[in-house]
């Protein structure tokens, strides 16, 4: 087996990661638990309150974890998630 | 965590329409999902596209998308496609219904529009029972899976519904779960840029209703069948692409180039009207 | 006959199954789909060949479902569709005959009677299908029916049914005999412009606000297609007026369905066709369709040679069923006859227009259709 050798990127500092806004439509989530379980950096967590269909949607536990990568929205059946990348401080004044 | 924007693809579905009445875990809505999400990837013009449905809970499909679109009588959804692009060739027709209404009742139609190669892009949400009715066996219902209507397990053989389409001359077959979520959005965006028959089975929970008969009472438990079983073979034989508790063979199966019935025909009136008539 | 893109105009001499495809293309009709039955068969074959030459399309589909739902899908798309077909094609076509009433497609369907039931008698005549034309679809509907009586009707009545099924968004049927499909006579072509052509009524309305199934005054929706932008769904589900699904509504129900019916119902003065000949002072009123008018036209005027006052209502549409005129010559005549190729079916509906007038009825079932004679003879018995 290969030794894996980590490397840090040189511009790590300078590149500015995006940064996720996760949008939950908790009346139109059915709580089938897609998004929580499939999301690969594990930002999501069934919520304790009970929405209006009666189910535990979905809630965020860390936003910062987020990549973005779309998942939650591309598997949920009801359209109830979706992810778009926040502004940065700077372009949103 | 903010709630106020819409959703992106909220331009896509009929507003009045949704919530749609599939159940929590249904595969359905994850279908629609992909399929609006290769549209909005391929920027369709949706006056061009028209959506055509038949008979049972992913039938429902048409009337939540905002587009011309049309539901049939059971099984006739592919016969009604035919009319329309043939009619005009310059719409873009999409088959959505399931394993019942296209292979069972509609089996009959599949075959032959494939064979003629007419230029009708099909997916079929493969759920494995007749859910709308109640859950009946279909002609996917696997072996010895329990359904209503058969309470001591299934002694018929399922169809390959892969190796059905690529026998009767698809020129586009695929196979996916509904958890490949972005393989089957790609092969929609490639179906729907292709000429000819073109069919995609899209393996879908049904827990309500299947699942909940077959030890497997909730979405995320199918999904996670899924998941386990689940093999990405491109290209393979499709007639050994099974469907068992332990393996899903999934994957792009035919990708070929074959003329279209409609532009043969076109071109067929073409040339009868140049030449002069003899009697 | 001419070649290529040219209607035909003049005389001619065809056989009815043509004269019906001819009249199809004169119509504006530019897309068949169909399936070989007997005795309809030669109506494919022949457009088969002339649809090319207009641009159209001609596909013989796999079974007559498929024909019928192809149908409906291309009109829908724009183009005005038609089928042919016999008994028992008309049987595997009526859930989408169905659906054509629920989604309001105006299309043309036309079924060759011959004798049933099952696979009965494919070459020889008969007038069993008639009810079957009002009621063959599960469900509450109403629908047009026409019965030409000669080669040149079948020409005429084509058109005129493309234009009912135009005008009222209405699937349209051709119910003619296999004798009418099968017998040559002299057809007159008028030219292009001595027919009258009517098309389906466009809507003015702008896309937001467009409601596929938003009735004008006279029960009928202006009609959009695939393809125009309006974005409008259709289904055979009970629906609203912008056509989506409402299946748990009586109210939603109780409009549509009787607004189906009342659509063709009360709009029967517009539609009906009937022919009279001799009527003004009969005593014994004749009521046929079809080929058997034909013998009843012999019988009544051999009736009025022997002094007999006999007179002949032969009925062009069959449904909406011609109550009104009907029920007109029941008040005059003694009683009525009605010679059918069947076991009793338009004779029920005449007994009903007719109320106390006594109803004769003439069957005759199998390869010849009652002769003049055997009119005559009933007359004279109801004298």
């Amino acid at each position: 087996m290969p030794e894996r050798i980590k490397h840090k990127p040189i511009d790590e500092e300078k590149v500015k990661h995006p940064k996720a806004e996760i949008h939950i439509l908790t009346d139109q989530c059915k709580g089938c638990g897609f998004c929580i379980q499939y999301c690969p950096k594990k930002v999501l967590e069934e919520s304790q309150e009970i929405n209006a269909r009666g189910v535990y949607p979905p809630k965020v536990v860390d936003e910062d974890k987020c990549i973005l990568c779309g998942f939650c929205m591309a598997v949920c059946p009801d359209f109830a998630i979706f992810v778009t990348e926040k502004q940065s401080e700077e372009e949103a004044c | 965590m903010v709630e106020e924007l819409t959703h992106p693809f909220s331009k896509y579905l009929r507003s009045a329409m949704i919530p749609h009445i599939w159940c929590p875990g249904c595969g359905n809505g994850i279908v629609l999902n992909c399929f609006i999400h290769a549209l909005d990837e391929l920027q369709e013009d949706l006056d061009k596209l028209v959506v055509v449905s038949g008979i049972g809970c992913i039938g429902r499909t048409a009337g939540y998308v905002n587009t011309d679109s049309f539901h049939t009588t059971h099984g006739r959804a592919i016969a009604f496609a035919t009319g329309v692009k043939l009619a005009n060739p310059e719409l873009d027709v999409v088959v959505i219904s399931g394993d019942g209404d296209l292979f069972a009742i509609g089996g009959n139609h599949f075959i032959h529009a494939a064979r003629r190669n007419i230029g009708i892009k099909v997916i079929c949400a493969n759920n494995f029972n007749y859910g709308m009715t109640g859950g009946q066996q279909g002609p996917t219902t696997p072996a010895e899976a329990y359904t209503t209507t058969t309470p001591y397990g299934n002694i018929e053989p399922s169809f390959n519904l892969v190796h059905l389409a690529t026998a009767s001359g698809a020129t586009y077959v695929a196979r996916w779960t509904t958890l490949h979520v972005r393989r089957l959005t790609q092969s929609i965006k490639r179906m729907m840029q292709k000429e000819g028959f073109c069919f995609i089975e899209v393996v879908s929970p049904c827990p309500e209703i299947f699942g909940r008969r077959n030890k497997m009472k909730t979405g995320l438990e199918m999904m996670e069948w899924f998941r386990r079983a689940s093999v990405v073979e491109n290209f393979s034989d499709p007639s050994k692409a099974d469907i068992t508790p332990e393996r899903i063979v999934v994957g792009e199966f035919v990708n070929i180039e074959k003329i279209s019935y409609e532009k043969l025909f076109h071109e067929k009136i073409a040339h009868i009207n140049e030449q002069k008539v003899n009697w | 006959m001419s070649g290529k893109k040219a209607l035909l105009t003049g005389a001619h001499f065809i056989s009815g199954d043509i004269a019906c495809a001819e009249g199809a293309i004169t119509a504006g009709c530019r897309f068949f789909a169909g399936y070989p039955i007997t005795p309809a068969t030669e109506i494919a074959e022949h457009l088969s060949e002339r649809m090319p030459e207009f641009g159209g399309i001609y596909i013989q589909m796999e079974d007559e479902i498929a024909s019928i739902a192809a149908v409906i899908g291309a009109s829908y798309a724009g183009l005005k569709a038609m089928t042919a077909t016999s008994g028992p094609g008309f049987s595997l076509m009526q859930e989408n005959i169905g659906l054509a009433v629920m989604t309001e497609t105006p299309c043309v369907i036309v079924d060759i009677m011959r004798g049933g039931p099952s696979t009965g008698q494919p070459t020889m005549p008969g007038q069993q299908d008639v009810m079957q034309a009002k009621w063959g679809s599960h469900g509450d509907y109403a629908i047009i029916a026409l019965a030409p009586s000669s080669v040149q009707e079948m020409f005429d009545l084509t058109i005129e049914a493309f234009n009912l099924a135009e005008i009222y968004r209405v699937p349209t049927l051709l119910m003619a005999d296999e004798v009418i499909a099968h017998m040559w006579e002299k057809v007159e072509f008028p030219s292009a412009k001595e027919i009258k052509i009517v098309n389906r009524r466009k809507t003015k309305v702008s896309r937001e606000n467009y409601m596929p199934f938003m009735p004008e005054n006279d029960f009928v929706p202006p009609m959009a297609c695939f393809g125009e932008g309006y974005h409008f769904h259709a289904t055979g589900l009970t629906h609203d007026e912008r056509g989506y699904p409402k299946t748990q509504s009586s109210e939603v129900q109780s409009k549509l369905v009787r607004r189906l019916c009342d659509k063709i119902n009360n709009n029967a003065d517009k539609i009906v066709k009937v022919q009279e000949t001799m009527l003004d002072d009969a005593e014994i009123a004749v009521v046929a369709y079809g080929i058997v008018s034909r013998s009843a036209l012999s019988a009544v005027r051999k009736a009025r040679e022997k002094g007999i006052k006999a007179g002949l209502l032969r009925l062009v549409t069959l449904w909406p069923f011609p109550e009104e005129q009907v029920a007109k010559i029941a008040e005059q005549a003694k009683a009525i006859v009605v010679p059918e190729m069947n076991c009793g079916q338009m004779t029920r509906e005449v007994e009903r227009a007719a109320k106390e007038t006594p109803v004769a009825f003439l069957s005759k079932l199998g390869e010849e259709p009652h002769t003049p004679m055997e009119i005559f003879e009933e007359i004279r018995r109801n004298v």
